[in-house]
């Protein structure tokens, strides 16, 4: 179930697994740019891959392959699913 | 038309009124209309798309897991480097070889006809000397490396190999507080420094996007690539058993390369950390499937458009250039050559840096373009040294050592070659980019700075330490 | 309802094309611009259609600048316009603004959006945004050959009716469906087939605040832009594209205004 006291983000899936985002706490060009690649509330993502150094971290979402920076990632919050 | 009506009145109200209604609903409403859209998109695709089942063959997830895999992610990256020059290297021997003996062979020919319809000795000396020997240099040194180099880089391209690049990179330019796509702009800046800059546009972040233009002049675009592949091949390669010349050359090529990244990482980081300060913006980089290269397209892209365009501008630079060269190296000041006179101007630099005078001259001459500072160089020395029939790869070697070449002016010329001032046509797509004078200079300042520093370093402490 | 002028003004036309966008287009050639998410083989598509040879690459933001090119097809004559690519028209990049701008204010007689089959999804987010500027939209979904190969299959029929545009189905780089675009381009440029496009549906609250907007919007921008559409981009507080349209306005008057005292 998805308790709002840890809440977990995007940056916190392990590779291979899903989860489904529950908010988007970023702002200005980089919040727009995220929810035009369809990273919206409600829909899932599956971490793919990191880089070689462990960030940037590559998402699965709307069948295509993303990659965002860990800061940024963990500011896209989750829930399972 | 309600032309009495005055639009921006009217157009300012509107906004007024849009503000009101965008506050009075918490300024969600931006994000309501993009979640809109997509729910539409989500509908549309459900209706008519149909996914059948497929066994998760996924070559390209496993192909990413090993191009950016922790261990091997880099080690690739260096090796694909590596090899995409030696091959480039080892390919361009023969053909550059036998251009230069055909075209040689053909000087001669000239020569007996200028003798048998009684031309002037100073218009052989222009034409056949000055301007065919510039252009019959640049053409068997520069069009083998680059019909070997291009169509391999573009295959690596077309696969989708770049992405990835940038992807395993990231992380470094972060550290300098740059952008992860300045890797891409740096893979077009191989091609050409100009377009490279072009390419700085796919940076978001203004800030970002001047570090990337500023530093995309450490990446040795296809004018340097060719001198960088002769030293290393005839010189440094040159010196070991032929056996292993290709390989030293190609891993001399590598090191250049990566000492070039190195600067952009290092100069980054400084201008992120003075004029251009800030912090790390964000990184959207979509990685596209792999797909299959068209091996046809890509040859006959990279021959006709990119070989031969390049080849085409090398050659208009060229031919004048030559003939300028001759003229310089052929008219009289006193008892010494006009070029004498100038390279002598410049002896003192180009000493303390680890080359000589001749060769500085031959880089500021090469302003225009790249390409043409070797062909003026050779040039120039062939006039003022005394006249040796010079008509093979090898005796190119002949010729810098009777010049007083040694390892090190091998290496500061490659180093220099590698970090000095763009080429004009560079710069002007610098000037155009970035709309400012100020950025402009910058881009040639940083660089000469940086070419003269690096090398007066090496130059002094070899000579310190009686390596040379 | 149709809130689109039928025969945009063509001596203007031609001055903002040249004069805004850089876009030399002859007398009686009919502008097409190629628009579509990065990477999905727009320029791919221009250089089968035109015979020219615009650089592509297997990466999202290969192309920069737009490109153009000429074709002639039954013998009418063509401009074709590559845009850079976009995931939206709704952001402030720069590669956005200047699609956006010529869609929107370049009028090109149609529009081609190419669309990735492999993820049609976020693509068509693109094309409905198109559609919204524009009826004048023609859906090339392009990369079928890559769709085949994961066993996607997509129902065109359907989707054209969905969309309410036409829709061809290619694979650019083998010149498949090349024909059928060039003909549906011909057909739509001319006014000889006639779009409905798909009316976006919008959450309530969105609604709500488009209806109240819209007089005024309505009388704003005359029949000049879709109402609908700049209310919503007013409401989405898009500065950039506020700038673009007030000078636009601006721009449309002062070329009409001596026209018509001409008219007189
Ligand atoms: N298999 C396959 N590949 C294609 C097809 N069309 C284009 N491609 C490839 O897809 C890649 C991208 O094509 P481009 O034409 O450069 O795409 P673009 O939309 O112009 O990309 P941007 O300029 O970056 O926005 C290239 O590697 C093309 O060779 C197709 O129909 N089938
Ligand atoms: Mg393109």
């Amino acid at each position: 179930m998805y308790v709002p006291e840890q809440r977990s983000s995007l940056a916190d899936l392990k590779v291979g697994t899903t989860g489904k985002i529950s908010s988007i706490e970023l702002d200005g060009l980089l919040r727009r740019r995220i929810l035009d690649l369809g990273i919206l509330p409600g829909t899932q993502v599956q971490c793919v891959r990191k880089s070689p150094a462990g960030d940037p971290i590559a998402f699965r979402v709307r069948d295509t392959t993303i990659a965002l920076r860990s800061d940024d990632a963990s500011l896209i919050k989750v829930y399972p699913g | 038309m309600n032309g009495t009506v005055k639009p921006m009145t009217t157009l300012a109200e509107v906004c007024a009124e849009a503000d009101a209604l965008r506050l009075s609903s918490g300024n969600a409403l931006g994000d309501a209309i993009v979640s809109d859209i997509y729910a539409n998109a989500e509908e549309i695709a459900r209706k008519v798309v149909a996914h059948k089942p497929q066994d998760k063959s996924a070559w390209d997830a496993k192909l990413d897991d090993i191009l950016t895999s922790r261990l091997l992610g880099y080690p690739i990256m260096l090796a694909l480097l590596g090899m995409v020059f030696w091959i480039t290297i080892e390919g361009a021997n023969v053909p550059s070889g036998m251009l230069a003996d055909a075209f040689f062979a053909f000087q001669d020919r000239l020569t007996e006809w200028f003798q048998a319809a009684g031309a002037p000795a100073w218009l052989h000396g222009v034409l056949v000397l000055g301007l065919y020997r510039g252009l019959a240099w640049v053409v068997s040194v520069m069009l083998p490396p680059m019909a070997i180099f291009f169509p391999l880089f573009t295959l690596l391209e077309d696969l989708g190999y770049l992405p990835r690049v940038a992807f395993n990179m990231d992380s470094l330019f972060k550290k300098c507080k740059a952008c992860g796509k300045q890797a891409l702009t740096m893979c077009m800046g191989f091609g050409c420094n100009a377009a490279g800059i072009v390419s700085c546009r796919i940076i978001d972040s203004p800030r970002e996007r001047l570090i990337a233009i500023l530093t995309n002049n450490f990446v040795p675009c296809n004018g340097r690539f060719p001198t960088l592949i002769a030293i290393a091949t005839i010189f440094v390669g040159g010196v070991f058993a032929p056996e292993y010349g290709t390989a030293v050359a190609a891993m001399v090529l590598t090191g250049l390369v990566l000492l070039g990244i190195a600067a952009t990482f290092s100069v980054s980081w400084l201008l992120s950390h003075t004029i251009l300060k800030g912090e790390p913006s964000s990184l959207v980089l979509e990685l596209p499937p792999y797909r299959p290269p068209q091996v046809g397209a890509i040859i006959y892209r990279s021959l006709i458009d990119r070989t031969l365009f390049v080849l085409k501008r090398a050659v208009i630079m060229a031919a004048p250039a030559g003939a300028i060269t001759w003229i310089l190296a052929n008219t009289y000041i006193g008892d010494m050559s006009i070029i004498g006179h100038l390279a002598g101007w410049l002896q003192p630099f180009g000493y303390a840096i680890g080359i000589d005078g001749f060769i500085l001259l031959a880089f500021i001459l090469g302003l225009p373009a790249n390409e043409i500072v070797v062909p003026i160089l050779i040039m120039s020395y062939l006039a003022t040294g005394q006249m040796m029939e010079f008509d093979s790869l090898e005796e190119l070697r002949q010729i810098l050592l009777s010049h007083g070449w040694t390892w090190l002016t091998a290496v500061c010329t490659m180093l220099f070659c590698l970090l000095h001032w763009p080429c004009t046509t560079t710069l002007l797509t610098a000037y155009k980019e970035s709309g400012s004078v100020k950025w402009t200079f910058l881009s040639f300042l940083i660089p000469t700075l940086i070419a003269f520093a690096v090398c007066f370093a090496v130059a002094q402490t070899a000579r310190g330490l009686g390596l040379a | 309802m149709k809130w689109y002028q039928d025969t945009p003004c063509r001596e203007t036309h031609g001055r903002v094309l040249r004069e805004h966008f850089g876009v030399a287009a002859e007398a009686g050639q009919y502008i097409i611009a190629l628009a579509g998410n990065p990477n999905v083989g727009k320029s791919t598509v221009f250089n089968a259609l035109t015979g020219l040879r615009q650089h592509t690459g297997n990466w999202p933001g290969k192309t920069v600048d737009n490109a153009q090119g000429a074709f002639t097809y039954r013998k009418k004559p063509f401009l074709l316009v590559d845009l850079p690519g976009t995931y939206s028209l709704l952001a402030h990049t720069v590669e956005e603004e200047i699609a956006r701008d010529f869609i929107c204010f370049g009028e090109p007689d149609a529009t081609v959006v190419v669309l990735d089959a492999t993820c049609l999804e976020r693509n068509l987010n693109l094309a409905l945004q198109v559609m919204e500027i524009t009826p004048n939209v023609v859906v090339c979904v392009n990369l079928m050959d890559e769709a085949n190969k994961k066993k996607i299959a997509i129902d065109f029929p359907a989707l054209e009716k969905e969309l309410g545009v036409p829709v061809v189905a290619a694979a650019a780089r083998k010149g498949e469906g090349l024909d059928a675009l060039r003909e549906t381009l011909y057909q739509v440029s001319t006014g000889a087939r006639q779009s409905n496009p798909r009316r976006l549906t919008y959450s309530a609250a969105v609604e709500e605040a488009v209806q109240k907007l819209l007089p005024n919007v309505q009388r704003l921008v005359d029949h000049k832009l879709n109402p609908r559409w700049v209310a919503l981009r007013l409401l989405d507080g898009d500065k950039a594209f506020l700038e673009s349209i007030s000078r636009y306005l601006d721009l449309q008057l002062n070329w009409e205004a001596p026209q018509e005292v001409a008219a007189l």
